[in-house]
């Protein structure tokens, strides 16, 4: 087993809606280990990012309880002063919308230099500079002398997504957290960006925590895999055991609801219901119960734990022994109805 | 930057005919004129419809404005009836008084609205927020000449801190150093009279700037680089927030001139405020063409500078 470099434990997210606190993400425990790629897979709303807004300390006003040990030093509450030490120093991250996570009005060369100048505050002018147009190369960008002087604005959105992670990467950070970093880039582009993730891993040897919904980057990019729903980490395991056989029904409801050409389905599964929000999510019982309601009451526990299936194969509740899709004519009917 | 200055300047000139063809139609269109009042009441309409005639004024309304702007274009604004001197003397003495006392309002208006509107903006619904928000609705509901009068009564009669009247001491020799301190002093109390009231216009607009760009996605890229709180704030917030600041420039001039006109009344301070609303009441007509004139320019101008400003520090806009 390598190094362990981030371990969570027991994290819980929790902000604040008029008078009450509402946890976004609830109990979520999971580790990273040096070079290794740590999906986190979930629908919209289920706590990925605010599970890596957590980690990062950018939430601004939650409540975060539990630890989140960097390192072998807990980072979860610790002052900004020291935070401000280890983020784009020894964390970095990435972020989901390159179209708005540039300043305006700063042209690139300064943004990049910027994460290198919070850190290494004895670098001449002269040396920043070579430093963050070997980065522009690094990263990709052709033409990187002309990019420097650019504004976000001349670039494209996969340019852009490359200068996030230039600036993402500048310090040579132990730990990179990338928010769905290829969601706003069209296909051809996303594919070159996950290419350049991979070799930024292997260069740098870094740890990094994936959030995505989209299976095909798991499959792409992972070591292992964690799903989550409604705040909470369903099933975690590496990704080949995840993937040939997932246990949790959620899990499988992910697996069918992607578009199988192998198989000639008529109908693309649809898991029945949303997210619930952040005031109404169930917080006793199996969370997903409401959305398989054709299971019985009974399958599931009442207080729902990880359980150890195989090594390092953990599935939360016992409704995963009995749960089956139901056979389409079925829930056309339940369709229905509803 | 020049092209685009120089493009800029070049729609100013359409812009300033049309003002000047509106003003002088809507100056025509006023009853009576210079000689249905000033003229002795024995005088035969006979006599005063010769007098029109050879004055030009049946004339079409074309003709006439060719002459009025024949006359503008060479520095003539007409003659006034009230001082019997030409109208571009008096408003050269007095649109210089104005000049400084737009400077001066400006300024304070900025000294006031910077620092309220970032404390209120970043620190938003603390106390502190609304204190100042408090501050900036009283000052939308206070009529600027009631403002203007307590302040007169408050510092100049009761206090005795500034002068009541007047743009400089009486006695003075323009040039020394006394007749600076002098102008600087009498200016002090209208300019901060009028920019307590027309910066909170400012400081509202600055503040939900503010909030508005805190909650932008490159701020947390901001703070995931590492950068402290008061970085973020002055480096990436602070100039985003600014920048509409600038676009709103030129509307602050045109608030200006509304503003002078009841300070300039008010604290009898000798400036085209004061000279419009006189004119007016005289009947001076060319002097209230002139003046109205002047005052559209000085508007458009505002839009000029604050696009060029604009262009300079918004590098989205910025022509290469």
């Amino acid at each position: 087993m390598s190094e362990k470099l981030l371990e969570v434990k027991n994290l819980k997210t929790s902000f604040r809606i008029k008078d009450d606190y509402y946890a976004a993400v609830d109990d979520v425990s999971l580790s990273v280990n040096k070079n290794e790629v740590l999906a986190i897979v979930g629908e919209s709303g289920c706590g990925k990012s605010a599970l890596a807004f957590s980690i990062m300390g950018l939430h601004n006003r939650a409540k975060i309880e539990g630890n989140i040990m960097f390192k072998n030093q807990d980072i979860a509450n610790i002052s900004p002063a020291k935070l401000n030490k280890l983020r784009g120093n020894n964390m970095g991250m990435i972020f989901q919308d390159p179209l708005t996570a540039l300043n305006p009005l700063m042209e690139i060369g300064d943004q990049i230099g910027e994460a290198l100048l919070l850190h290494n505050k004895d670098l001449s002018k002269e040396k920043r500079k070579d430093k963050v147009i070997q980065l522009l190369t690094k990263v990709g960008i052709p033409r990187p002398e002309h990019v420097y002087e650019q504004f976000p604005h001349e670039l494209s959105g996969g340019m852009r997504q490359r200068v996030v992670i230039a600036t993402a990467i500048a310090n040579e950070p132990e730990l990179l957290i990338a928010d769905e970093p290829t969601t706003a880039l069209d296909v051809t582009i996303q594919s070159q960006i996950l290419d350049l993730i991979k070799e930024l891993k292997d260069d740098m040897d870094a740890g990094i925590i994936m959030i995505t919904h989209d299976l095909g980057v798991v499959a792409e990019m992972a070591d292992r895999v964690a799903v989550m729903y409604a705040g909470q980490i369903v099933e975690v395991s590496d990704v080949y055991t995840l993937f040939e056989s997932p246990l949790h029904p959620y899990t499988r409801s992910l697996f069918n609801s992607v578009p199988n050409t192998a198989e000639a389905q008529s109908k693309l599964h649809v898991i029945q219901g949303i997210v619930p929000s952040l005031q109404k999510l169930p917080r006793e019982g199996c969370r997903f119960s409401a959305r398989i309601p054709w299971v019985e009451e009974s399958a599931h526990e009442e207080h729902p734990e990880l359980h150890e299936v195989s090594p390092g194969h953990f599935v939360r509740c016992t409704c995963y022994k009995h749960f089956n899709f139901p056979d389409s004519s079925k829930e056309e009917q339940q369709h229905g109805i509803s | 930057m020049w092209k685009f200055s120089v493009r800029r300047i070049l729609i100013m000139i359409p812009q300033i005919i049309l003002l000047s063809i509106l003003i002088f139609i809507l100056a025509k269109m006023m009853p009576g004129d210079a000689l249905s009042g000033m003229v002795d009441p024995n005088v035969s309409p006979e006599r005063l419809e010769e007098l029109r005639e050879s004055l030009g004024w049946n004339d079409p309304w074309y003709v006439q404005y060719g002459d009025w702007v024949g006359g503008v274009v060479q520095g003539d604004l007409g003659q006034s009836f009230r001082f019997k001197m030409p109208v571009s003397e008096i408003v050269g003495q007095r649109i210089i008084n104005t000049f400084w006392l737009s400077l001066a309002t400006l300024i304070f208006t900025y000294l006031i609205a910077i620092p309220l509107g970032i404390t209120s903006g970043r620190y938003n619904d603390s106390l502190l927020d609304q204190a100042i928000t408090s501050y900036t609705y009283i000052g939308f509901a206070t009529p600027l000449f009631i403002f203007a009068l307590v302040m007169l009564w408050v510092f100049g009669f009761m206090l005795g801190w500034f002068p009541t009247s007047g743009s400089v001491s009486p006695g003075l020799e323009p040039g020394t150093f006394e007749y600076v301190m002098s102008k600087i002093y009498h200016l002090i109390l209208p300019a901060i009279a009028m920019a307590l009231i027309t910066t909170v216009n400012t400081v509202q607009y600055l503040r939900s700037e503010i909030i508005d760009t805190k909650q932008k996605d490159f701020i947390i890229t901001a703070r995931a680089k590492g950068a402290s709180e008061s970085r973020v704030y002055n480096r990436h917030i602070l100039r985003n927030s600014l920048l509409p600041l600038a676009a709103f420039f030129g509307f602050e001039i045109t608030g200006l001139i509304g503003g002078t006109i009841f300070v300039e009344n008010i604290f009898g301070y000798p400036g085209m405020g004061q000279l419009f609303l006189e004119s007016i009441t005289l009947r001076d007509y060319s002097v209230v063409t002139a003046v109205t004139l002047l005052f559209g320019i000085a508007a458009i101008l505002g839009a000029l500078l604050s696009d060029i400003i604009l262009s300079l520090v918004d590098p989205r806009i910025r022509i290469k």
